[in-house]
């Protein structure tokens, strides 16, 4: 009883979830984030995904059936790692432009396949899992950033080329932010948990 | 344990399916590429739209059946690609004599007999194999675009971006496919076979 009262989120986390969510897909925040390549790839997706990890709550972490089916979180943030993966396809971003159906997978498989699963499996994940993915995820933003600069021609036949160049550098700034944000939390020491019992 | 790795090997299974299909078999990444893909695997014919060329003759897309014609996408005023891609049409009239050439403007609004006129002078396009046209119809723009899946975006600057390609349309007018048009030794080796079938 008590698994499934805390399955209950809290009300302000799942009401700015909601309430992201739907501001994410109001017409006209649609049309000014997806003109822009950067506006698309860097703002409005990341937040899609951040809506639907609000709308999880912390609880459901630590909820049996999620405990039993995915033991260290692995199925869920491989879940998360793939559906992301699929919409930095150059073709997935101008189909989601193109045709209504896929602006609907988008917006349907960010939150639900990408943000919930992270929320629910990252926090369960071993340390060496963890430092798995970000290796990835650091790598890949680092391929993507430098791949965007070199391409001798446009990936998207819905963005400008100057427009992929600005992200292939935003990538590659993010991929040298997160490898130093984990560097600094390795040796100089940033704990989470310790900062929660302080 | 079994579970989990169960659970984990699914969507592993289900992400290849999703993946494989979003790429064609792993194929193409790019809407480009999906776009030549395509028309390797099913040639189709572009709409019947009727264009006008640079000396001011109407004639439809139509009429140009029995003949091999390579088409690119252009507007006038473009000083990057299209200029590029007006030297290629160039070298391909001297080193692929019997294929007819058509550069069709999508600048409707600007472009008129004067400026394909102006284009024709300026890289050599003679009005009888190489012919600078544009739809005679603006309502026939965009059915010939989607047709030959060009996308045409404003690039801020009073100019445009688009797919900068070769179009070769085979002897029955299909548009069998769409090639880069650098390094142009083997646009050439691509198109050679078809004037000869």
């Amino acid at each position: 009883m008590a698994e499934i009262l805390n399955l209950i989120p809290s009300f302000r986390r799942i009401a700015m979830g909601a309430g992201l969510f739907l501001v994410l897909a109001a017409p006209s925040l649609r049309e000014v984030l997806e003109q822009d390549m950067t506006r698309h790839m860097l703002i409005q997706l990341p937040f899609l995904v951040l809506a639907g990890w609000l709308l999880i709550p912390a609880a459901a972490a630590s909820c049996r059936f999620v405990v039993i089916w995915d033991r260290f979180g692995i199925a869920g943030i491989l879940t998360a790692n793939l559906a992301a993966a699929y919409w930095m396809l150059p073709r997935s971003l101008d189909n989601a432009i193109a045709l209504p159906v896929f602006e609907i997978a988008k917006f349907i498989s960010l939150p639900l396949l990408v943000g919930v699963p992270l929320g629910c499996c990252w926090p369960r994940m071993p340390m060496l899992g963890k430092g798995f993915v970000m290796a990835n995820v650091v790598s890949m933003l680092g391929i993507a950033g430098w791949l965007y600069l070199a391409a001798p021609v446009r990936v998207c036949v819905f963005y400008l080329s100057d427009q992929q160049e600005a992200v292939g550098r935003l990538l590659l700034c993010l991929a040298g932010a997160i490898s130093l944000a984990v560097l600094f939390c390795a040796f100089v020491g940033f704990r989470p948990s310790a900062a929660r019992t302080a | 344990m079994m579970r989990s790795l169960f659970l984990a090997l699914t969507v592993a299974v289900i992400a290849m399916a999703v993946f494989g299909s979003a790429t064609e078999g792993f194929r193409v990444f790019t809407t480009e590429g999906a776009r030549r893909y395509a028309v390797e695997q099913a040639p189709h014919q572009l709409p019947a739209v009727t264009l006008e060329d640079q000396d001011g003759r109407s004639f439809s897309l139509d009429s140009l059946q029995g003949r091999v014609v390579l088409i690119e996408f252009i507007y006038t005023r473009c000083p990057t690609v299209c200029s590029a891609l007006g030297d290629v049409f160039a070298r391909l009239a001297r080193a692929l004599p019997g294929t007819v050439l058509l550069s069709i403007s999508f600048d409707i609004e600007h472009d008129g007999r004067a400026e394909l006129r102006r284009y024709a002078d300026s890289h050599g396009a003679d009005g009888d194999e190489w012919r600078v046209a544009r739809p005679v119809h603006g309502q026939d723009l965009g059915p010939l675009l989607d047709g030959a899946g060009v996308v045409v975006i404003a690039d801020g600057w009073g100019g445009y971006q688009h797919n900068a390609a070769v179009h070769l349309l085979d002897r029955h007018g299909r548009l069998v496919r769409i090639l880069d048009f650098d390094p142009l030794s083997v646009l050439i080796d691509e198109v050679t076979p078809w004037l000869k079938s």
